[in-house]
């Protein structure tokens, strides 16, 4: 009897401590400048990017007459390089805001410029329309993390739509006009970075301390490392995805 | 003797055990517990969710099923399917795209139906009744617990009918595009039509409106004025709030109303004038 007492005090010490521990995590010193970059590699032949048929509307298949347009679910590199993913301090509990810029998700000739859009969590993004044909932009967040989905038309001229997410999710952006256009907005919370066409990337703004970087790929999923930034140095976390 | 240290330490054990124990649908019940003091305001009239579960019970759980997603017994015959009341996201709003609705919205959508779905009017019930049952459908979400509805559009009065009005509407129809989807004489059948889907990957048709049928969100020429400037949400109907103004938006409407079957003086003036369908080849216009 005596011994099931311990052990109920032993699991309950576990479990204040557990939390103890979550909440003295919160303090990070917000002060300081480090950074962590790398790049991020895809192992093995690259998967083939389906060319899309723009059939449909004349004015996207004009636009894509010499330079057919792709999926671009995997975009990687001559060396390997991964594009278009989106690194993201995932244990991150500082609350500053991360950057005070309006990046701009750009719909032209009938794809998503940039295809991936990182965002910090409340930051302000442009959705913006180049094209002479009508887009409706329609993000499709789950309400349950506190995003709402949105639908609004964009017709040719319109003024860039303004807007932020609540909540981090990774958020599959739709035309329905044109069902081949298909962009994420990667809403994480903290310093974030996306990869270049080599693959390489910068998540500038951390603060010295141990850290969690995670990875996130469309298709190919989520890695995690964990990075140690000193103060005036660089971190450095470089990342593989296999092919499947 | 226990002591005081053993018998917390019981608690907490207790239940760190016991939480995984409970079912999905025994937790949602137990949130749905604590939303039952949800209100709606109807008019003068305030609707109570406790005072309408055996309404609910009767008329609403066979498609729209006891927890309100949208998975009753009738879920596999039925298409559209059940709104899914949890997620807080409804195709007829007086409110912009991406809010929650008003009480009157939901009201009138229980009070009106559903055209071409299996959600009939329910006229037949008394204010009250309905009013009951907008609170209990908003109990099922925890968004009406967190947010409050959007600020509905503004409708201007309504504008005189003249041919100019219809021919501007058939202007606005062009530079929107409004042709990508319900074709260029209105009969769903534009370049896009055929591969829309609606939030949940489900097939979905633009809205006909040459065979007769009622707009789903309501058929007079404010409701059809409010249907494109608010956007079914949940469906590929985008909002055209920012893309035309509320004068524009009147001219779109009698536009409308001149490709609808139904009698009525736009359609008399259209014929008139010899109106022709726009040209989905013809240089876009800007905004």
């Amino acid at each position: 009897m005596r011994n099931r007492y311990n052990f109920a005090a032993v699991l309950s010490a576990v479990v204040l401590i557990c939390c103890g521990a979550l909440i003295l995590g919160q303090k990070v010193n917000a002060a300081g400048e480090g950074k962590i970059s790398g790049t991020v590699k895809f192992d093995g032949t690259a998967p083939h990017m389906k060319v899309i048929d723009m059939a449909k509307d004349p004015y996207c298949s004009k636009a894509h007459a010499n330079d057919p347009g792709h999926l671009e679910t995997y975009v990687v590199g001559a060396n390997g390089g991964m594009a278009n993913v989106v690194l993201y301090i995932s244990d991150w509990t500082g609350s500053a805001p991360a950057s005070t810029t309006v990046p701009v998700f750009d719909q032209k000739n009938c794809m998503y410029t940039p295809h991936v859009l990182a965002l910090d969590t409340g930051q302000t993004f442009k959705v913006t329309t180049s094209d002479q044909t009508a887009h409706n932009i329609h993000p499709n967040p789950n309400p349950m993390t506190g995003n709402i989905p949105w639908n609004q038309s964009q017709p040719p001229g319109a003024p860039p739509v303004e807007k932020s997410w609540k909540a981090p999710e990774f958020i599959e952006v739709k035309c329905n006009i044109h069902p081949w256009m298909h962009g994420w907005h990667a809403v994480v919370k903290g310093p974030y970075a996306t990869t270049d066409s080599s693959g390489n990337y910068t998540i500038n703004n951390v603060p010295p301390g141990n850290h969690t970087v995670t990875a996130w790929q469309e298709a190919a999923g989520t890695q995690t490392q964990k990075v140690t930034v000193a103060a005036g140095t660089a971190g450095t976390a470089n990342f593989t995805f296999k092919a499947k | 003797m226990r002591t005081r240290m053993q018998s917390w330490s019981l608690v907490v054990a207790a239940s760190v055990f016991a939480l995984p124990m409970l079912s999905w649908g025994q937790l949602t019940q137990y949130d749905l517990e604590t939303r039952m003091g949800t209100e709606s305001h109807v008019g003068n009239v305030t609707g109570h969710a406790k005072d309408a579960k055996t309404g609910y019970r009767r008329y609403c759980v066979g498609c729209h099923g006891p927890l309100g997603d949208g998975n009753g017994e009738n879920f596999p015959w039925v298409d559209p399917k059940p709104r899914d009341f949890q997620l807080g996201i409804f195709k007829c709003r007086s409110t912009p795209t991406g809010t929650l609705p008003t009480d009157q919205d939901l009201f009138d959508t229980i009070g009106r139906g559903l055209d071409r779905s299996n959600m009939p009017q329910w006229n037949a019930l008394s204010v009250q009744e309905r009013a009951d049952l907008v609170a209990w459908v908003k109990h099922f979400s925890p968004r009406f617990a967190s947010d409050k509805p959007g600020t509905p559009i503004q409708i201007p009065p309504e504008p005189e009918v003249t041919a100019d009005r219809i021919k501007a509407g058939r202007d606005v129809f062009a530079r929107v595009q409004c042709w990508k989807c319900h074709g260029v004489l209105g009969q769903a059948n534009g370049p896009s039509a055929s591969t829309l889907q609606d939030d949940l990957g489900r097939p979905i048709a633009a809205f006909n409106f040459t065979d007769g049928s009622r707009p789903k969100c309501g058929s007079t020429d404010q409701d059809i004025f409010r249907i494109f400037m608010t956007g079914l949400d949940g469906t590929p109907m985008p909002s055209f709030a920012d893309n035309i103004k509320p004068d524009e938006a009147w001219d779109l409407v009698f536009y409308l109303r001149a490709l609808m079957p139904q009698k009525s003086k736009e359609r008399d003036m259209a014929k008139q004038l010899g109106l022709k369908p726009v040209d989905m080849n013809a240089p876009a216009a800007q905004q």
